[in-house]
């Protein structure tokens, strides 16, 4: 948390808002020749090292959302932007974990975690110790000559988030990373995040259907609502840090797990 | 025993085999066939043995062998050349692709004659002939290989900011590998029926002309013997392109990691 917030005083400047999303739209055009309204205009900004996660009823376009600031999807109108840059396309300052670990099966753990740094050219020598250092970190130690195959889908997944930060990104966007792990493993790999999270002070922003884990993980948890898709409410979840699992048996947790659900519920009714 | 009940294939394969021979040696010499209909499998293993020791054999066994491989490497290397062009460039795809698959549909064998007008009675009509046989499920393979990548592949390395070379090289080459090899397979047996065809037609040289001069002296078990070494080509080849897939393609065959 301190270091948090020593970067923070750092950047002073960019503090403020190092994701900047104003008045996005995106207009999908559909094969009958009609128009489906993805994304309404979507206001809102990330702080440095700040932790956030996007929630909502499937069709939500919440993972249209996180594409557009990945710079895999264009905007219709308005503007996104990361540390300043507007996002076009992909950023270098932009690292992504995806719903499958879509690790390369004929690449070793290591080689796949250096694919950012072989796409972008950096340099090799250099990255290759922090590769190794991130296996570590995700306690993949001694698993960097082995095949993707070799490995469970959590340790996979693990392997796709020291994918994303190798290239030391100031920004992870997460699509949904833990949806296709049992409970057990879920909690787990969310406990080792705000683990690597704390030692890499990035600046998360992440796609869950599960309101339990963005409340465990964030400090704040932006809320949509489907048809068009539009922010309902952005909640700030001021539990204290360090988080423990315990701590979700709270009523202050259980408060803001209830306050999200309704939004849910509300929409389930309009279906 | 445990290694027996484990890989009973190794008990059964020469058991059938054995049999085989033992029926096929006693029915002809039961029923009195003549040797020029079927002879024994012991007079074609003598005329295998005859033939082996015999430095003519051996020098049309390297034409054919030859003739196979330069064939196969030449439709190897339009194939791979062809299935990139198709691949990645829509335009070529769209406006060659009929007309590929309509030539697909000649039967390739008919054209051996053809090659021998153009290219004579030598070597190269021969090898014309391997290649055109084996080019067409060589790149159909290749074509289809690099068009299975995973599209979310394709999506992470866009995300890192991956050029479409990059994509292409990183991702679509190594999709297309274990594709690649299953169309070396079918390749490579194509190659040899093409170079033999081809001496069938036209030829003084090769395995192909030497079935033919043992035909116009009714030495059948020279034939049979002759058919031996060929099909004996075609496994060795085909072997040989199983390893390299192994070796080259590891991820494609899953059972590698299984109790691994």
């Amino acid at each position: 948390m301190s270091k948090n917030n020593n970067s923070a005083i750092q950047d002073a400047s960019q503090e403020a808002s190092w994701i900047n999303v104003a008045a996005l739209h995106k207009i999908y055009n559909t094969r009958g020749g009609g128009k489906t309204h993805a994304l309404a205009d979507i206001n809102f900004t990330v702080k440095k090292g700040e932790f956030i996660s996007i929630v909502g009823p499937s069709g939500c376009g919440k993972t249209t959302l996180l594409n557009v600031l990945a710079g895999l999807i264009s905007k219709t109108e308005g503007s996104a932007s990361v540390s300043g840059h507007e996002v076009t396309k992909p950023l270098p300052e932009i690292g992504m974990v995806f719903q499958a670990p879509t690790l390369l099966p004929w690449r070793t753990i290591l080689e796949n975690v250096m694919v950012p740094v072989e796409v972008q050219k950096l340099d090799k020598k250099m990255y290759l110790e922090k590769a190794k250092e991130l296996l570590k970190l995700a306690g993949l130690d001694g698993f960097e000559d082995k095949f993707p195959n070799e490995l469970s889908g959590g340790m996979q997944q693990r392997a796709g988030i020291c994918r994303a930060l190798v290239h030391s990104p100031s920004v992870l966007l997460m699509d949904e990373p833990f949806g296709a792990l049992d409970a057990m493993t879920r909690e787990y790999m969310n406990l080792e995040l705000l683990r690597i999270w704390k030692e890499s002070n990035q600046t998360i922003a992440l796609v869950t259907h599960s309101i339990t884990e963005a409340v465990f993980l964030s400090d704040r948890v932006i809320v949509m609502s489907p048809r068009p898709g539009r922010i309902a409410e952005i909640i700030t979840i001021d539990l204290p840090r360090p988080r423990t699992l315990d701590m979700m048996n709270s009523d202050a947790a259980g408060f803001f797990v209830k306050k999200i659900r309704q939004y849910f519920n509300a929409a389930n009714v309009i279906e | 025993m445990k290694f027996l009940r484990n890989r009973p294939e190794y008990v059964l394969v020469p058991s059938v085999f054995i049999a085989f021979v033992l029926i096929w040696e006693n029915l002809v010499n039961i029923m009195e066939v003549e040797e020029i209909i079927l002879p024994t499998p012991s007079r074609i293993g003598e005329a295998l043995f005859f033939q082996l020791s015999n430095p003519l054999f051996w020098s049309n066994f390297r034409i054919t062998s030859q003739e196979t491989l330069l064939g196969f490497t030449a439709a190897v290397v339009f194939a791979i050349i062809a299935g990139t062009f198709i691949s990645q460039i829509k335009v070529i795809d769209k406006a060659f692709m009929p007309y590929l698959v309509g030539f697909q549909a000649i039967p390739k064998i008919a054209l051996a004659p053809i090659f021998i007008v153009w290219f004579g009675f030598g070597m190269t009509s021969k090898v014309v002939m391997a290649a055109t046989v084996a080019f067409f499920p060589i790149l159909i393979n290749i074509i289809e290989g690099l068009k299975s990548a995973d599209n979310d592949q394709i999506r992470m390395l866009r995300v890192f900011g991956a050029t479409r070379f990059q994509i292409f090289l990183k991702v679509q080459v190594p999709c297309a590998l274990p594709f690649f090899f299953a169309g070396l397979d079918v390749g490579i047996l194509l190659a040899i029926l093409g170079a033999v065809v081809g001496e069938f037609l036209g030829s003084q040289d090769g395995l192909g002309a030497m079935v033919l001069l043992a035909q116009y002296n009714f030495e059948v078990p020279t034939m049979f013997a002759i058919l031996i070494v060929l099909s004996l080509m075609g496994i060795i080849s085909h072997i040989i392109v199983k390893a390299l897939q192994r070796k080259f393609a590891f991820w494609a065959d899953s059972s590698n990691f299984i109790g691994n």
